[in-house]
């Protein structure tokens, strides 16, 4: 498991490193140098307009997505579906939806996947990963034997084991199955920090004025450990929204298509993707924006505050 | 090294048994059931309960998990229900493994033979043209979902242009002795060219899709790792006795850097497996991903156990085998505490 659980315990130590310069804390240091790096602002520039996007499409979408305007120029028989034209500039769907409209909506859904997704894998990843560090003993034993175990199966398998569980799959249960593959990482990745910040002076010093062990965990060890958990949340962003995409892809996402979402439109346009790419490639091309921001975000803050790994 | 070899056999164990378990008690929970699969929507209660009992589905779920567990003991793991009705599912895995194993064979030499000297170069040119092209197509690579990659290919390269062929395994009038299971081995063995090269063929385009992520990463780890040994003491040793720079480059920093390279490339082959589900489902490649979804659709239960326990098996296996070599590859590992 070397390099997978490798990379988490590195993120992990960084929770308890001080800063370079003693005079500024970790996080300002860690902002000076996000601020010139052009890869950061590129990600975050392509996630700022993503989430603008998201918020503001009811009011942008020219059309309403759910009303197939266009379905007197739907011939199923033909398989013809609506070509760009004006008004329509990206054409209509297989049953006559504007396109534009379900792109420019469909980023809600998207949105809602990625971030429920990993605020779900993060709470059950929290809850774990804290207990293990901070009682120790054979609860750390059992918790770590567990992730490992989760971690020794391929992410997406687990994920499409999960979402084959439920009788009706809908947008709920493709978030479950995502975020659950991500409980065991995040769960590495607090304990690990918690460790890293056991023995470090800050912890230290609480403990010998008398403070709490519960105070301690809380006031002390978890805020020093959002840092990583930031970073790995960002990345998790990106791995969300692409395995959406691929249970989509095999019939395990949100069968119904009145509320748009990319992962679920590139999974239905697979049928008439020799016909009419155009259907897969505009969420296709969304999804692979959005996971490459998320991406380039993660990787830039992971350099930021692990020096170390800066390449 | 012993200890550790024997504490990781003994987590093999646990993970499949306890995969196992939580699998068996999963795949009955799931709506529908093979009985369902089997008769349809509209088959009467009697032929119904007739099959369930049959397929042993009204005893408690324990009395099912030791017979299963006892079956399996003896190798028999049950019949398919869905994917291949009739077959037994070690038949299906012994018809469908080598085929995936041939594909993910293929995709990691793709990303190796393009990935490691990539990586080298534009450690050795850091911050050039090259350098900066190759990361922002690893980043893409990482961004870009495979089965949207693979329909790409399929499309442009087998249905456009026709230069591959769009689906299967090999083409169906070929005559071609079976040897091994692996189509392209089998060919060369019997000197049958044709089939070798019709074999190879059809796995040009579902590898290259499959590679995508692994030469990602197998870039990236290069680059790093290279860039890491550059700045090593003896490399500047090497240099200032004269070494000429591609013996320094042979000799001294590819060697060194090749470790966590390896690593990468063996936890790469085990994730491969997960990313052929969806590479064989666009192209209709007979592997244990196309057996995989297929026997979700149809809820073939004694395949998807097989074949899932086999896959995390595998994954477990590769990952053991890597942090093995590791250990073995690296002696400052050994004597550093011995290893983790």
């Amino acid at each position: 498991m070397s390099t997978k659980t490798d990379k988490i315990d590195a993120l992990a130590e960084s929770a308890g490193k001080i800063g370079d310069d003693p005079g500024v804390s970790v996080a300002a240091a860690a902002w000076r140098r996000l601020r010139r790096n052009p890869v950061f602002i590129t990600g975050a520039v392509i996630i700022a307009a993503f989430i603008v996007l998201a918020i503001l499409s009811p009011w942008l979408a020219p059309h309403d997505p759910t009303v197939p305007m266009l379905g007197d120029q739907v011939v199923k028989a033909k398989n013809q579906i609506p070509e760009p034209q004006p008004g329509h500039p990206l054409g209509g769907d297989q049953v006559g939806r504007d396109l534009l409209s379900r792109i420019l909506v469909g980023s809600q859904q998207t949105l809602l996947v990625g971030v429920l997704a990993t605020l779900i894998g993060l709470t059950g990843g929290l809850i774990l990963g804290t207990l293990a560090g901070a009682i120790g003993g054979w609860v750390d034993s059992f918790v770590m034997r567990a992730v490992d175990v989760m971690l020794s199966i391929p992410g997406l398998l687990l994920a499409v084991s999960i979402g084959a569980l439920f009788a009706q799959p809908n947008v709920y249960t493709l978030i479950v199955a995502v975020a659950v593959v991500q409980i065991p990482v995040f769960a590495r990745l607090l304990r690990g920090s918690m460790l890293a910040q056991r023995h470090s002076d800050h912890v230290l010093a609480a403990r010998s004025l008398g403070v709490k062990q519960k105070a301690i965990v809380f006031r002390h060890m978890l805020p020093n450990s959002l840092g990583p958990v930031i970073v790995q949340s960002t990345l998790v962003l990106a791995i969300a929204i692409i395995e959406a995409a691929g249970l989509s892809f095999l019939g395990l996402g949100n069968p119904d298509d009145r509320t748009p979402e990319w992962g679920q439109m590139l999974g239905h346009a697979q049928n008439v993707i020799d016909s009419h790419p155009q259907l897969a490639f505009w969420p296709a091309g969304c999804i692979i924006v959005v996971a490459l921001g998320f991406t380039l975000m993660g990787e830039s803050l992971r350099e930021a505050l692990d020096p170390k790994s800066r390449r | 090294m012993l200890r550790y070899t024997v504490r990781r056999l003994l987590q093999l164990v646990i993970v499949v048994g306890v995969l196992s378990l939580l699998l068996f008690a999963w795949l009955r929970s799931l709506p529908g059931g093979p009985v369902s699969a089997l008769l349809g929507e509209r088959a009467t209660a009697e032929t119904r309960s007739r099959l369930t009992q049959e397929l042993g589905l009204d005893q408690p779920i324990f009395v099912q998990y030791w017979k299963f567990l006892s079956r399996a003991a003896s190798g028999d793991f049950g019949v398919s229900t869905g994917v291949q009705p009739g077959d037994t599912a070690a038949d299906i895995f012994f018809q469908r493994f080598p085929a995936t194993l041939e594909l993910a064979f293929f995709a990691i030499v793709i990303a190796i033979v393009v990935g490691i000297p990539l990586g080298y170069l534009a450690a050795r040119r850091k911050g050039g043209w090259l350098d900066n092209l190759s990361i922002v197509g690893s980043l893409i690579g990482v961004a870009v979902p495979v089965f949207f990659l693979a329909f790409v290919l399929k499309q442009v390269l087998a249905v456009d242009l026709g230069w591959f062929p769009t689906a299967g395994r090999q083409t169906g009038g070929i005559d071609a002795t079976r040897v091994t299971g692996f189509f392209v081995l089998d060919g060369i063995l019997t000197q049958e060219w044709d089939a070798a090269w019709d074999a190879l063929h059809h796995l040009i385009l579902p590898a290259l899709a499959l590679s995508s992520i692994p030469f990602s990463v197998i870039f990236r780890i290069t680059r790093a790792s290279v860039l890491d040994v550059l700045d090593e003491d003896f490399v500047r040793t090497a240099e200032s006795k004269g070494l000429t720079t591609p013996v320094i480059n042979r000799r001294h920093v590819l060697r060194n850097a090749m470790l966590p390279v390896v690593t990468t490339i063996g936890l790469q082959t085990g994730a491969l497996l997960a990313g052929a589900v969806l590479t064989e489902k666009v192209f209709a490649f007979p592997g244990i991903g196309q057996a995989l979804a297929l026997g979700f659709e149809r809820r073939d239960y004694p395949v998807l156990l097989l074949l899932i326990l086999c896959a995390a098996g595998v994954f477990v296996i590769i990952n053991m085998v890597v942090d093995l070599s590791y250990a073995l590859i690296d002696p400052r590992i050994r004597t550093a505490g011995g290893v983790r």
